[in-house]
């Protein structure tokens, strides 16, 4: 690959069964285009979890996926509530997410530890009330 | 263990067009939450759970599962076999608990998973 591609997905606030379509279509691009498995597998769950969290908390939003020739970058944008408290947020077990969504089985505070482990960058914007913007980086 | 070993030992139902029973897989990981799954789960895994909607089959795609296993004859709807089939996963139900069903796999030598690092 010796150019860059973007992907930009719309991911739907209101309707659960459908979160991770996104990342479902991306895992099959990148497998296309014969990016190893493990930087494959890496972007799926990490943006998976991410998109999960983006209908869970955010209330949808879009994902921009661009994919360089040694790293895919990710950006998850939504304009939900935002995050009050970051580190608190990062920690494992630690969840706003109501008891419906438990059920779900997610919410149970692993989404944004997960991103962290299976990316190999990620940063966290958020301002309360206007949203969070979740950056994350895979490197080949 | 084979897919087809695992059927008959579970005397589960298969509900997918699985082409190849023969598959080998080492370890098996039960959870209803998905993010434990994505969080522990490696290669040649199967998936035990009672949770039954269709981010079960989003995490087994994300995870390149071999196969997932519903438990108390929970069965999966037709949206949700659709992805499966779509997806390539192989389905089964079994009417045992998780509990009984995850000590059959155990003891006819199905390892678990550490619950370590990815």
């Amino acid at each position: 690959m010796s150019s860059s591609l973007r992907f930009e997905y719309q991911v739907s606030g209101e309707d659960f069964t459908r979160a991770g379509e996104a990342s479902s279509d991306i895992k099959h691009k990148l497998k296309q285009m014969g990016v190893n498995p493990t930087a494959v597998r890496k972007v799926a769950i990490a943006m998976y979890e991410g998109e999960i969290n983006m209908v869970i908390h955010g209330g949808g939003g879009e994902i921009l996926v661009d994919i360089l020739p040694d790293k895919i970058v990710m950006d998850l944008i939504d304009h939900g509530p935002g995050i009050a408290d970051i580190d608190l947020a990062m920690q494992e077990g630690y969840s706003t997410a109501p008891d419906q969504i438990r059920s779900l089985g997610f919410g149970a505070g692993m989404g944004l530890p997960n991103m962290k482990k299976y990316s190999d960058e990620m940063d966290i914007f958020s301002t309360v009330g206007e949203g969070t913007t979740v950056h994350m980086v895979v490197n080949f | 263990m084979t897919l087809k070993e695992i059927r008959d030992l579970l005397k589960a139902t298969l509900l997918t067009s699985t082409p190849d029973l023969s598959r080998t897989v080492h370890s098996a990981f039960s959870a209803d939450m998905m993010s434990d799954v994505l969080a522990f789960v490696k290669d040649d895994c199967i998936l035990i759970t009672g949770l039954c909607n269709p981010q079960v089959m989003r995490t087994a795609e994300m995870l390149d599962l071999a196969a997932v296993i519903f438990v108390r004859g929970k069965k999966p709807d037709e949206n949700m076999l659709r992805l499966a089939e779509d997806i390539g996963i192989c389905v089964m139900v079994t009417d045992l608990t998780m509990f009984l069903t995850c000590g059959k796999l155990y003891s006819a030598g199905l390892d678990g998973v550490d619950g370590g690092a990815a």
